[in-house]
């Protein structure tokens, strides 16, 4: 029977119908609801991995044991991943071994827009790319047997419109496949120069082999009107879906349109797209984010449209194509003029608030990280300075207090959040440690990997199950690695968080504030009775306003409480001079 | 049959997937080609959400664009009036009728547009609002609306008979939820305002 599926579910189903033994992964939308549905098949193996090198790196372990194995990260973590990448393409695999990459054209929740072909390219291994949950299925399962027929890892790209988009998948019985016997094989799985040497020439045939493969597999589909057409498309994923949408239904020979589908992005298929090129008037290439076929399909001498038409930033969708060609929209009301943004904020009783106000009273430089804190930049607070990749922060501060001198380091603070720390802020540490600067951080332990939806880390003492497992220890670790000054405050408490910054700042070295509160929003944390506002009391003074919670607003010159929103964390009461604000001694909602 | 589209949108924590799944699980059962499609992440805490359901024989793009939406169904009239270019001509706007300010607006950075539904109506478009928060009260609990807005929805649906939405909330709904979400679809039904 079909059912409807995220295209993320869908690859977490082919995975685990193709007898996948392991999928190690690291969050990260979109890609986070692959790892999170295999973890719901107790015939595979599933973890979090601290980060997404490691992640890459234990499939590695496991294909190398024989098993078919995978992994999971969005665009950016690719670029964490992306070390043991370029040399799996050298020693392939033993089991299948295929990289789920998850792109996010439009920026709906990351950094930055990359591009991830560009590694399949770069790295020389096989990219394929579905359009909708039915191939998001098919192709993950038809990736573990490239990866074996042909001795390299594939990387299968997902984007965000694919991963988070349900349709209709019909599934199948897993298939066990049997353990491939592992046999020591140095010349393949030691790249010393002199065995790696000998590797790249292999690589570059399997790349021709790929290409010849590619020229009339089933992956790569060609859907003509008839013999000819006036207008010849190649496309794949989302972009396929858009023209389709556009183009499906108003075939006529005046107008009619071919379609080259690609399924295996990289390597392309020339014959194929030269024997397209050559029934078509005009060949267009639809393609979100870089040029990066319609380059290709240039260099082969051909002549072909693309990015003269479509644009390079954001993500496409079916009227982006109509616009290309001219074609006309469908007719609409025109947008209000003054509709306010709704941007994102931080939770009512988010444990983060309270450490931002205080950062922002101090007028601290804050080097800041990626996650739900990232939000500490937001108005009111405005208290961060800089976000750039995960575990920045740590790394940053380092070089900026080494060049700034008396100037920053007494004025400046990195905040990174537990996950981050684990994913990539503990080296930064270390080096803060070694090379000795008068850096303090700040971790924002909320005990959760909030941003992307709640997932364990290592630091939360639980599995991707929610099984109990090791805990690491952030103060023993930081003391381990030679921090001296460690030392824990609660964000709900203002005056604390005041001292214990005033005196770290102060402090002529390297030291570690913990912030520990779990998030809100995790199932054991129980809301409090909601404040109440003596309206009498209150001066219109708007202090509490500066904190930027969404229970509290102005109503009639006074504060008032959102009571569906508001779960009592008190942080508001701390700062009302009047004392209007009160915390009901009733305890738990 | 060409596809029809229905546009989910309000602020992040609300309820739209519940929503959405229902409605998915409902379109499959009567044999249609269906895609619904989320954005997850960054935009749950609190910002714009917008969820997409599109059926039809078969379902291209996962995208309901400017002008292609029969329906806008609406958790925030700042929501209806932000999404309502997505509208299609003739197409309905379903809204709940409150008012949730943005933090711009909390903060006193942007002013919160009152009038937005009057706007829409002036330059004719189709708005049912409907005060979808008393009702999901009445039915027992605030979290609700989303109900009260698919029943509201199920008017203009006169091809499926209502046996079948009450049979996608028994599937889609924890069980000790059931009845609660059965009482605020149909009081989102049945309730009185713009006959349609
Ligand atoms: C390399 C990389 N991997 C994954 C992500 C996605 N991502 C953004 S923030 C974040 C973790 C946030 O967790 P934490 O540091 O605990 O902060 P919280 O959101 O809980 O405040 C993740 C996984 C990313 N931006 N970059």
């Amino acid at each position: 029977m079909k059912q409807l599926m995220l295209g993320n579910e869908a690859v977490a189903r082919g995975l685990y119908e193709a007898g996948c033994r392991l999928v190690s992964g690291y969050p990260g939308t979109p890609s986070t609801e692959i790892t999170e549905t295999v973890a719901n098949y107790p015939e595979v193996y599933c973890e979090w991995a601290p980060n997404e090198k490691v992640a890459l790196e234990a499939a590695f372990g496991a294909s190398l044991a024989g098993a078919r194995a995978a992994c999971t990260m969005k665009h950016v973590g690719l670029n964490v991943a992306a070390d043991p990448l370029f040399t799996l393409s050298y020693t392939g695999v033993n089991g299948g071994l295929v990289i789920c990459v998850a792109d996010d054209p439009g920026m709906h929740s990351s950094q930055n827009e990359q591009d991830s072909r560009h590694y399949a390219i770069a790295a020389k291994v096989p990219m394929l790319e579905p359009a909708d949950a039915a191939e998001s299925r098919d192709f993950a399962m038809r990736a573990f047997a490239l990866s074996e027929q042909f001795d390299t890892p594939v990387i299968l790209r997902m984007c965000t419109r694919i991963s988070h988009s349900q349709s209709l998948v019909e599934t199948g019985a897993r298939e066990e496949t049997p353990l491939r016997p592992y046999v020591k094989n140095p010349q393949k799985y030691i790249m010393a120069p002199a065995n790696a040497i000998r590797r790249h020439p292999v690589v570059e045939a399997r790349t021709r082999a790929l290409t010849a493969f590619a020229e009339t597999c089933d992956l790569n589909r060609l859907e003509m009107p008839g013999e000819r057409a006036k207008l010849g498309i190649i496309c794949s994923g989302t972009c396929y879906q858009y023209v389709r949408e556009v183009f499906g239904n108003s075939q006529s020979q005046e107008n009619s349109v071919g379609i080259l589908k690609l399924g295996l992005v990289n390597p392309l298929p020339e014959t194929l797209i030269r024997d397209f090129a050559a029934r078509v008037d005009r060949l267009v290439v639809i393609e979100e984010l870089d040029p990066v076929i319609e380059t290709h399909v240039r260099a082969m001498g051909l002549a072909v449209e693309g990015k003269n038409l479509f644009p390079l930033e954001g993500e496409f969708s079916q009227n982006t194509v109509r616009k290309a060609f001219g074609l006309p929209l469908p007719p609409s009301v025109a947008a209000e003029p003054s509709i306010p943004v709704r941007p994102p904020v931080m939770c009512a009783g988010c444990p983060h608030r309270g450490m931002f106000y205080v950062l922002s009273r101090h007028k601290v430089t804050v080097i800041g990280d990626i996650g739900c804190y990232t939000l500490g930049m937001a108005q009111p607070l405005q208290a961060v300075d800089s976000v750039l990749c995960m575990g920045a922060s740590v790394s940053g501060i380092h070089g900026f207090n080494k060049v700034g001198g008396k100037e920053t380091e007494g004025k400046t603070v990195a905040v990174i959040g537990d996950s981050t720390f684990m994913h990539s802020g503990m080296t930064g540490l270390v080096n803060i440690s070694y090379n000795a600067s008068n850096s303090t951080v700040i971790i924002l332990d909320n005990s959760i990997t909030g941003m992307t939806g709640h997932q364990q880390n290592p630091s939360t003492g639980y599995n991707i199950h929610g099984d109990p497992a090791t805990k690491v220890d952030l103060e023993v670790f930081c003391h381990a690695i030679g921090i001296q000054r460690v030392r824990v405050v609660d964000p709900y408490d203002l005056a604390a968080c005041e001292q214990v910054l005033s005196e770290e700042l102060a402090f002529e070295g390297p030291s570690v504030i913990i912030s520990r509160r779990p998030c809100v929003l995790l199932k054991y944390v129980k809301p409090k009775m909601p404040v109440v506002i003596d309206r009498e009391s209150c001066r219109g003074c708007k202090k509490c306003m500066k904190l930027g919670c969404p229970a509290i607003h102005m109503e009639g010159g006074r504060a008032a409480v959102d009571d569906t929103l508001c779960v009592g964390c008190g942080v508001c009461s701390q700062l009302c001079a009047f004392g209007a604000i009160r915390e009901p001694s009733g305890g738990e909602q | 049959m060409e596809t029809r589209n229905i546009m989910i949108v309000g602020v992040g924590g609300q309820g739209t997937l519940l929503a959405s799944k229902l409605l998915g699980y409902l379109l499959c059962g009567e044999g249609f080609d269906v895609k619904v499609s989320e954005v997850h992440g960054m935009s749950q805490r609190g910002g714009s959400v917008v969820t997409y359901v599109r059926w039809g024989d078969c379902v291209a793009s996962p995208i309901i664009d400017e002008g292609e939406a029969d329906f806008v169904v609406s958790f925030e009239k700042l929501e209806a009036a932000r999404w309502a270019p997505r509208l299609r001509e003739g197409g309905l706007i379903i809204v709940n009728d409150r008012e949730t300010d943005p933090m711009p607006v909390i903060t006193g950075a942007a002013e919160y547009p009152h009038g937005v539904l009057d706007s829409l109506r002036e330059r004719g478009v189709r708005v049912d609002a409907v005060d979808a928060l008393t009702l999901a009260c009445q039915a027992g609990s605030a979290k609700a609306v989303n109900l009260v807005l698919l029943g509201r929805l199920s008017r203009s649906f006169p091809d499926i008979p209502v046996e079948k939405w009450m049979d996608a909330i028994g599937a889609c709904v924890k069980p000790r939820f059931v009845d609660m979400n059965k009482a605020a679809f149909t009081l989102g039904r049945e309730s009185g305002g713009a006959e349609l």
